[in-house]
């Protein structure tokens, strides 16, 4: 077991993971993201009458698919300068982000993996690959997704980008940094008080540490009027997304490090009853 | 017999790899994989590095189906 066996793992089962969340994407997604374009351009055209929360979105081209937008169709072909067709950006563009971030999150999420096998107490390697995967899931995507969730297009103002996508990233690192703590205590206090015990107090530990940083950190709220279903539908698919996303990731990376474990095992078991003949 | 000692140890000696040997790659692909992501997620909405909307256009709807705040 090296760092590039777990590596080259890492990368096949990511370009799988970023098939499923395309497929997922696609289908239980893309609908939900039409709708919500469709509802902000007619929202757009009533802006001009009625003023509205977010109409300083609504009037500077709510949804910047380009910041260029000065027409009202941007969404539906397209805006002026950098243009990207709708056609193309829910089948070639969504395909490239999520193939580019399941590649690149497999590789990451197998590095991990490679480095924690054999330090998570007496975990096989599969099992301790599996520990990754879980614990990946739930800091990296699970908690930023439920303090500060997926948006469809037409909510968030241009102008809070920069403050948005600052609050994401924090609480991302908070969450991230608190896992690895939690994984840490959990496996330092196994052989002390047992692995129900290690693993309650260091999951509770994670989630009230969280909770409290979620209290501290600032809310988004932009919603406006958007519809709380059609918002309902967009943040329960993205979620879909991510799910499928980590989980291929985690189910194939723990089966191929199983595999790859069990096969370094037999060889090393071979060589050692030949050495003893 | 030589079995019986061999299947115990593969049990109890569960490799591990040393972080010295891991240190390179994780450096590597570690950053090669965050450059990556931050393109995909982040570019050309609150930071722009090649100023313009081209990759946001591009991958639009992948940011917005990952979670990430978009716009």
């Amino acid at each position: 077991m090296n760092a590039r066996a777990f590596l080259v793992r890492g990368l096949l089962v990511g370009l799988l993971a970023g098939i499923a969340a395309f497929a997922v994407a696609y289908m239980v997604g893309e609908p939900h993201v039409e709708r919500a374009i469709a509802l902000e351009e007619s929202g757009s055209a009533a802006a001009a009458t009625e003023p509205t929360d977010h109409s300083h979105a609504a009037g500077t081209a709510p949804h910047s698919h380009g910041d260029s937008t000065g027409d009202g169709a941007g969404d539906g072909a397209g805006d002026g300068g950098a243009s990207v067709s709708r056609t193309t950006q829910r089948t070639w563009g969504l395909a490239t982000g999520t193939l580019a971030v399941g590649v690149a999150l497999g590789g990451l999420v197998a590095l991990v993996a490679a480095a924690t096998v054999g330090r998570l107490g007496r975990l096989t390697p599969r099992q301790s690959t599996a520990v990754v995967a879980l614990v990946g899931f739930t800091a990296v995507a699970l908690a930023p997704f439920l303090k500060y969730p997926a948006t469809p297009p037409a909510v968030g103002s241009g102008e809070t980008i920069g403050a948005r996508t600052g609050y994401y990233f924090v609480f991302l690192l908070i969450s991230l940094v608190v896992g690895v703590a939690a994984v840490v205590v959990a496996t330092r206090l196994w052989e002390r008080l047992g692995a129900f015990e290690a693993v309650t107090i260091a999951a509770v530990g994670y989630v009230a540490v969280m909770v409290l940083a979620g209290e501290l950190m600032p809310t988004v709220n932009e919603v406006g009027d958007f519809p709380a279903d059609e918002l309902w539908f967009f943040r329960r698919a993205s979620l879909t997304t991510l799910v499928a996303l980590w989980a291929v990731i985690g189910v194939g990376l723990t089966a191929l490090v199983g595999r790859l474990h069990e096969q370094v095992a037999s060889v090393a078991a071979r060589r050692e009853l030949a050495a003893s003949l | 017999m030589s079995q019986s000692t061999a299947a115990p140890v593969s049990e109890v000696a569960i490799p591990t790899i040393p972080l010295r040997e891991l240190a390179p790659w994780a450096l590597f692909f570690g950053l090669l994989g965050l450059v990556v992501i931050f393109f995909v997620t982040t570019d050309q909405g609150a930071v722009s590095l090649p100023a313009g909307t081209a990759i946001h256009e591009w991958v639009h709807d992948g940011r917005h189906l990952l979670g990430f705040p978009c716009h």
